[in-house]
């Protein structure tokens, strides 16, 4: 799920909240969004694929909150990693035309 | 026609179509209406572009090129698996449109993969480019997009005539309304708010929509698919699965079980224990190719240190229900009609049976279903606005509404609800597994919910009501999931029955099915099974 929205990177410019399909985020004026309704955060990543400023981090835990220590520990590696790896982002190339898929699928 | 009337600023517009869901049937559908000449709004309930199963995913696409004998072997391939169900008719049209719909794309600029022999690969699709892709081609021909706008109830005229939709600017908190001579429903299938990945805005909304206006299913009992997952996880990537072997809690291999076939074995046992997975059989090569293929697949994995290619990890099977079962509207025609005028379907929430029966092996027959119908449903969509414009003067009525109206009772939790309807569709022993007395004693109870459900009280504001009206169209699918599957005594496809446990060649028809307040089923009966299919299935 959404845990963290890191307020050092941040600029409010509310993609995020424009993008999460299912409404998680709550713009505030002037900031951050606020993660409003956490429990609909599906984990489905696609924040943290259209934040420009690779501020927003999503715990794999699905079905629960992450823990501080969990977010403290796992969170500042990870900010903007999807997104890299995705190709997305100022001088970067869409990994899509890296997808492997057509020498994977029906080989195992 | 006429061009896209604001009526009241930013709340009400008029069109020619209406397109209800942004993932990629209901781009394909939007498109391919402007192609036409149509004026197209598009509605969704999230992002489009970022809303629904396909944008956070990766997905294989039915995608066989006309060479040599490569479409009659890919035909042939499902055909038993899907329980004799295709049609070789529906089979030839979509794998050729979706060749055309690949090329199209390619056109417009998806960076597919080159081979070593510098040729494009299209057999997969990365979900965040395609759909980005989606969206900015919708915008590029003049398609109106209203985020964050999940409709409510389908407009008619006074004739039945499906007219527009009117629904919930979530973001704005105030209502909107489209007035358009024709509608697209390209809502998704139904997962039942299980978290499998992307699919909690696939609560079979559009299903319930369209049902209030007198709309027809096909194939509801094709409704049980579960994806493989880490059992902490949302990604639900099957496929690769097929690399791993699973395993007791103290290390012993489980005997049978698999991401296929062998899934059986896995859902029974994780009635009782949990089950571990290790992706054993990928080698060095595999496994950098599957980082390059997915790599959503390895978010949670990486974040939490683990290693899927060496160390165990605990698994689950969420319910995937419609978005990766088969049923859902039925279409009437080769423009994607369903049985009631004005109103199209297209990708998962219509019936997939066409093309692959009773199962599903993945996203690849939906990926291809959903290119291939949004296009046709969108075209259809237009021409029929043409001939049937909404005059000046027309009146349209709301229709439906369960979960919405005024009744005299307490107004409901859709909390409590949502986990009614989910207790009754999650257990392996209940869906995964059906019985008919498990399956009648559910009934009982979605039956008792659904009369609660009309005698409630409306909700006190717009994110209750939303919430109500999803919980609502849940148990609407629920109750015609499961009396399709009382309805089939026999075992075919992904619908399992453990009290008919082979195939009775005797029910090779569709089950149809609908009504809300008394669900009913009957039977369509199929024409004979394809000889040569069968033959080159043997072959």
């Amino acid at each position: 799920m959404i845990e963290l929205i890191d307020t050092q990177r941040c600029t409010g410019c509310n993609i995020c909240v424009l993008a999460c399909p299912t409404n998680v985020f709550e713009p505030v004026a002037g900031q951050a969004p606020q993660i409003a309704r956490q429990d609909d955060c599906q984990t489905c990543f696609m924040c943290e694929v259209y934040c420009p400023e690779d501020a927003l981090f999503v715990a794999a835990y699905a079905d629960r909150p992450a823990t501080a220590a969990e977010i403290t520990q796992q969170s500042q590696q990870w900010l903007g990693s999807y997104r890299a790896a995705v190709g997305w982002g100022k001088g970067r190339q869409s990994t899509a035309s890296a997808d492997q898929s057509y020498n994977l699928l029906g080989k195992a | 026609m006429s061009g896209i009337e604001e009526r009241v600023g930013g709340r009400e517009w008029r069109a020619d179509v209406l397109v209800i869901g942004g993932g990629p049937a209901g781009t394909w559908a939007a498109i391919s209406a402007a192609a036409q000449g149509a004026k197209v709004v598009l509605a969704d309930k999230g992002y489009c572009g970022a809303s629904g199963a396909t944008a956070p995913s990766g997905t294989a696409v039915w995608y066989v090129e006309p060479e040599g004998r490569k479409r009659e072997e890919a035909k042939a391939s499902r055909y038993a698996r899907g329980g004799y169900l295709a049609e070789t008719a529906w089979m030839d049209r979509v794998l050729e449109q979706t060749y055309n719909n690949m090329q199209t794309l390619a056109d417009w600029g998806y960076p597919f993969p080159l081979d070593s022999e510098g040729e494009q690969r299209r057999i997969s699709l990365q979900g965040p480019e395609y759909m980005r892709l989606m969206r900015k081609r919708a915008k590029q021909v003049g398609v109106r997009i209203l985020d964050h706008s999940p409709a409510l109830q389908l407009l008619t005229d006074h004739d039945g005539r499906v007219s527009g939709a009117s629904g919930i600017s979530r973001q704005k908190n105030q209502d909107w309304r489209v007035e358009a001579a024709a509608v697209v429903i390209a809502t998704g299938g139904c997962a039942f708010l299980s978290r499998a990945l992307g699919c909690n805005v696939l609560t079979g909304d559009g299903h319930l929509m369209a049902a209030e206006v007198g709309a027809e299913f096909s194939g509801m009992e094709f409704s049980n698919a579960y994806g493989l997952c880490p059992a902490f996880a949302s990604v639900t990537k099957s496929a690769f699965y097929q690399w791993a072997n699973f395993y007791h809690a103290d290390g012993r291999l489980m005997q049978g079980a698999g991401s296929a076939q062998g899934r059986s074995v896995i859902a029974k046992a994780l009635q009782s224990e949990a089950v571990y997975a290790r992706l054993d059989k990928a080698d060095a090569q595999a496994q950098a190719r599957m980082r390059l293929a997915q790599p959503n697949f390895f978010l949670p994995f990486d974040r939490l240190g683990i290693d899927p290619f060496s160390q165990l990890f605990p698994v689950t099977l969420r319910l995937e229900g419609t978005v990766r079962g088969t049923g859902g509207l039925r279409i009437v025609d080769d423009q994607c009609a369903t049985s009631v005028p004005g109103l199209y379907a297209a990708g998962d929430a219509a019936t997939r049976e066409l093309i692959c029966g009773g199962f599903t092996g993945g996203g690849s027959h939906n990926a291809a279903w959903a290119l291939s119908s949004g296009f046709w449903a969108g075209a259809g969509a237009a021409q029929f606005a043409k001939s049937h414009q909404l005059s000046a003067s027309v009146h349209l009525r709301e229709q439906g509404g369960a979960g919405l109206l005024d009744a005299q009772g307490q107004p409901l939790d859709p909390g409590q609800l949502i986990k009614a309807v989910q207790d009754e569709v999650f257990p392996y022993q209940r869906n995964w597994f059906r019985r008919g007395d498990e399956l009648q004693a559910s009934l009982g109870r979605l039956d008792t919910l659904w009369q609660q459900v009309r005698g409630a009280a409306p909700a006190s504001d717009s994110e209750q009501t939303l919430r109500l009206r999803e919980a609502t169209a849940m148990l609407a699918v629920s109750r015609w999931m499961y009396r399709s599957a009382l309805e089939r005594t026999e075992s075919r496809g992904m619908h399992r029955r453990s009290d008919y446990t082979s195939l009775d060649s005797a029910q090779r028809h569709r089950v149809l099915s609908g009504g809300l307040d008394e669900v009913w089923t009957r039977h369509q009966p199929l024409a004979p099974v394809d000889e040569q299919l069968l033959a080159g299935q043997a072959a």
